[in-house]
């Protein structure tokens, strides 16, 4: 007898149903079975941040759940945040101000960053460096993606603005 | 209305050299479409992983591995006994030693490979390592390279002789069976002289801790043996894909043609991925056995526990002066604690990498340094994590023993530095140790950095500061970090520089299309440092064609030409210097052909932005669009059609960035807890590529630096256990701990570089460390605190204000 589990959840908005065994990770759903390879595995201790993803509105590292905790919920990662047609805020920011070099941690980065803006569309820089305290780079010393994250906030503060 | 382009228009246009281009790069990588080697996926690929030992020391009495074969999944399970008929059990290192792949009758360090699973997928393979039973006799363990060099206990059979004698190894005679190598620069005569009979001499012994570059991607490979056509293909995290596919080929006897390597995106390296592994070997061996694609990627433990340590060095110095400061003297010996194998990436003729920049940025006439290379039971390795072959120990022993000569002399640490400059008038300078500085202008920087900070103001500051300490007022402590470092980057001129007998050039391949776009390919590879965004801009200012029209591509040794790879800081020296060599090439055939198309003499017309003019007469001109589109379809007497070059570059010598870092903190003495209030870096690494990127790898090389000196550390136990092993325990800052920097520069060109480059990503490595560190050392300086080993954690800082009664 199988002791597969029965797993649904809907990822960037697409549907997903398959068997999984209990102890498999959702990092690895996500890239190995679903071919979704934005989240990264940097630590697999929860330290890192790399496999940042978005679950029913809460920012989680992959690395350290199971596909069956995340049974029934919804999951955003990167790929689901903006595209070549649809770039968000974030994505521009963190290219115009140098957020990134070897974009090994971007795409944890900038998950957890779309969260919390949401959270706090007008973080100050110390409400950032908490907020993002929980994924680790190790190439930009951080600076830069504190820009990036503030220059970020302007652009959809003042898109927000402009549409009201 | 007319709309005319000026020059300056043309020159923007082009956004080459001095330009802050956005990178190229950034695009997929923000939307998480980079593609890292764990993402690639191909058919009935398997999954490898490392049966390894939870000792340090001990013999291996047997390895049964029936239990994992029957485990659903597995495939196979390698162990040395399977290696030795085909020669792979060892492998060369790339320091003249030999590394075990698989343990072959005993393990040196906790960690270490002992047999390797393959299996269906990541948790099969799991799986099977824990069924796989290994008996294991303990023997004693040595974690202490002093006492390795007194123990009788013998790490290394393989090297000793067997009437008990110990041969030479790779870099001369041993003198004892734990000991590898010794190393001297310098005069010892001389030297011990000049001390002995000094007006001041200062001593100090100081630990550099083992650390560990821990890029946030670990190692990994995917090795694809096509038995059809007797092709292997293998994509890895490495530094240096040439040099691998060389390796790769000697070890394995594959005929280099029939191996392409390929670096894809790698998620940052700073040394790590710069030697040769056993994962690598066993991921070929394992795709021939199965006939399978096989991937290995390293867990966070495994890389911190197995590849690649950095430092590790105990330095004892000397340091003799007149009363009035000026240095006379240096003495240094290193005991370097290699671990249980000499995996070092340094030059082979290097042993101790580049240690003999030990003299630093001053002008010290006579010096002496020895080195000697030890075994223990700790992980091999011993690479530069982020900075060039020891050079980050190099300047740390030297802004370390200034700071304890200052003391000596009682003078003010900033002084002493200036009176002791090499002056900018003496360069080329040739240093006591030997290598021939190219540039320099020291005075100059170090006093921009100084009044940028108002360093008086900052020492008044200080003084009150201990005055209303002593008056119960405050608790914190001030420290004035100062540091002025040269490093030496560019590896190198191959009359002295190899690696395995490679030697150290670099190479650019350009290939100009039709149209006027371009491709050019490079035997580097970018780790983040941007490369296809400031190759282009090199490559747009030397040919005249906008960077957004140039394609950079690195990393695929099928299509790149033969290049030693990017690590030390040699990519802009080296690969930079080939690519303007390169773009030269073109555009001396561009000249020709322009001169055809404007039916004047090749010497009537001359280059200009993006257009060669004929001289004289600017309205006449072809620019280099027309001129590429021209080498395609114009049958011109005398040259062949097409436009393309190739240039391999040999430096003539190494290129030698400086700069001069400031850093204030304040220091709770009853927490141990510091606080970084200002951190002021000065760069000079000539001529500037992309200011942005500068700037960017400054901050990344900082940080690096702070975590060094603050705390980040792989610590071992007396009985060989990693007590480091996950980021629980090993120290990467957050952004939490990390403050904004300030950069500024001077230019100070590199006069033997094409366009007067000469590397950045490593310097602010190499003088952020010692900075931090002084800072430290400063604040206690007025309580006589002379000298504290890094890293100054939270705890050891405490300790420190500890044991000069500051609690009391």
């Amino acid at each position: 007898m199988s002791n597969k589990m029965h797993i649904k959840l809907k990822v960037n908005g697409k549907d997903e149903e398959f068997l999984a065994d209990p102890r498999e990770l959702l990092i690895y759903t996500l890239r190995e079975r679903l071919n979704i390879t934005g989240p990264h595995i940097g630590c697999e201790t929860s330290h890192c941040g790399a496999c940042t993803v978005t679950i029913d509105g809460k920012s989680v590292k992959a690395c350290t759940m199971f596909v069956a905790q995340a049974s029934g919920k919804e999951i955003t990662t990167i790929e689901g945040i903006g595209g070549p047609d649809d770039l968000h805020p974030l994505q521009t920011a963190f290219k115009e101000h140098h957020g990134l070099q070897c974009g090994y941690c971007t795409p944890g980065m900038i998950t957890r960053a779309a969260k919390l803006l949401e959270e706090n569309p007008n973080p100050t820089e110390e409400e950032i460096r908490f907020g993002m305290a929980g994924n680790i780079c190790r190439c930009t010393g951080y600076q830069n993606i504190i820009k990036s994250i503030q220059a970020a906030a302007a652009e959809m503060n003042a898109a927000k603005e402009a549409a009201e | 209305m007319k709309d005319e382009v000026t020059r300056e228009d043309r020159v923007a246009n082009l956004k080459g050299l001095g330009c802050s281009r956005k990178r190229v790069e950034d695009a997929r990588f923000t939307q998480g479409k980079g593609n890292y080697v764990d993402d690639i996926k191909l058919d009935g690929m398997l999954f490898g992983d490392f049966v390894r030992s939870p000792y340090a020391h001990a013999r291996i009495k047997s390895i049964d591995t029936a239990a994992a074969l029957e485990v659903p999944g597995v495939l196979a399970v390698l162990t040395a006994a399977d290696l030795e008929p085909l020669g792979l059990h060892w492998m060369p290192t790339l320091a003249g030693d030999k590394q075990m792949v698989l343990a072959d009758g005993k393990v040196l360090f906790q960690g270490q490979e002992v047999a390797f699973v393959v299996a269906e997928d990541r948790y099969a393979a799991a799986d099977g390592i824990e069924a796989v039973e290994v008996d294991y006799e303990e023997l004693p363990v040595i974690v202490n390279p002093f006492e390795a060099l007194k123990s009788d206990v013998v790490l290394r059979e393989d090297l000793v002789a067997e009437d008990g004698s110990i041969p030479p190894g790779a870099h001369g005679p041993r003198k004892h069976h734990n000991h590898i190598f010794t190393w001297e620069a310098g005069d010892k005569g001389p030297t011990d002289e000049v001390i002995a009979n000094a007006e001041v001499v200062a001593e100090e012994s100081m630990y550099y801790h083992r650390t560990h570059p821990c890029p946030l991607e670990t190692c990994g490979c995917v090795a694809s043996m096509d038995k059809v056509n007797g092709k292997l293909t293998l994509w890895g995290t490495f530094q240096a894909p040439h040099a691998i596919r060389t390796i790769v080929s000697l070890i394995s006897g594959i005929e280099e043609h029939n191996i392409r390597v390929i670096s894809p995106d790698i998620g940052g390296g700073f040394g790590n991925k710069v030697g040769a592994y056993p994962g690598y070997v066993c991921s070929v061996v394992a795709s021939i056995v199965t006939g399978k694609p096989v991937k290995w990627i390293e867990d966070r433990m495994d890389n911190l526990m197995t590849t690649a340590f950095a430092r590790d060095y105990h330095m004892t110095g000397q340091i003799s002066a007149t009363k009035e400061g000026k240095i006379t003297g240096l003495k240094c010996h290193v005991t370097a604690d290699h671990g249980g194998f000499d995996a070092c990436a340094d030059p082979t003729k290097f042993p101790a990498g580049f240690m003999n920049i030990c003299t630093g940025s001053y002008d010290i006439p006579t010096a002496y340094l020895e080195v000697d290379g030890v075994y223990t039971n700790k992980a091999p390795g011993g690479v530069s994590y982020r900075c060039s072959f020891r050079v980050t120990e190099a300047v740390y022993f030297i802004e370390r023993m200034i700071e304890v000569l200052a003391i000596k002399l009682n003078m003010d640490a900033a002084e002493l530095r200036r009176i002791n400059f090499i002056r900018k008038e003496q360069f080329p300078y040739t240093a006591a140790l030997g290598w021939e500085y190219d540039s320099g202008d020291y005075h100059t920087a170090w006093d921009k950095a100084l009044k940028a900070v108002d360093y008086d103001g900052l020492r008044a500051e200080q003084a009150q500061r201990v005055e209303d300490f002593k008056a119960g007022k405050t608790r914190k402590l001030m420290g004035i970090g100062l540091s002025f470092f040269t490093e030496i980057v560019g590896a190198g001129p191959v009359k002295n520089c190899d690696i395995l007998g490679l030697g150290m050039f670099d190479s650019c391949e350009i290939r100009i299309h039709p149209t006027g776009s371009a491709i050019a390919r490079l035997g580097t590879i970018s780790q983040g440092q941007g490369h296809a965004t400031t190759f282009a801009q090199i490559l747009a200012s030397e040919i005249g064609l906008p960077a957004d029209s140039i394609t950079i591509e690195e990393g695929d040794t099928d299509t790149a030409p033969y290049g030693l790879g990017t690590y030390g800081s040699r990519s802009t020296p080296v690969a930079g210097a080939a690519t303007a060599m390169a773009g030269r090439k073109i555009r001396a055939k561009a000249q020709m052909i322009a001169a055809y198309l404007l039916e004047v003499h090749d010497n009537d017309v001359e280059f200009d932005v993006d257009r060669f003019v004929v001289k004289g007469a600017p309205e006449k001109f072809k620019t280099m669009k027309e001129i590429a589109f021209a080498a395609y379809n114009q049958a011109i007497p005398g040259i062949e059609p097409g436009l393309e070059a190739v240039s391999y570059y040999d430096p003539p010598n190494m290129t030698y960035p400086f700069g001069a870092y400031i850093c204030v903190m304040d220091i709770d003495v009853d927490t141990g807890v510091p606080e970084i209030r200002r951190f002021y870096a000065l760069d000079d690494c000539g001529t500037r590529i992309n200011p942005m990127i500068i700037e960017g790898q400054v901050h990344g090389g900082l940080t690096e630096a702070l975590a060094v000196a603050l705390g980040q550390e792989i610590a071992y136990d007396d009985m060989g256990n990693v007590k480091t092993g996950t980021l629980m325990d090993f120290f990467l800052p957050t952004a939490w701990e990390v403050p904004n920097y300030e950069t500024d520069f001077t230019v100070t060109p590199s006069p033997h570089h094409p366009i007067g480059a000469k590397g950045v990503g490593e310097s602010p490595h190499v003088g952020g460390v010692p900075c931090f560190s002084n800072a430290v050392q400063d604040a206690f300086r007025p309580f006589g605190n002379t000298h504290t080993n890094m890293p100054h954690d939270h705890w050891r800082i405490w300790r420190t204000a500890n044991e000069l009664g500051l609690h009391d």
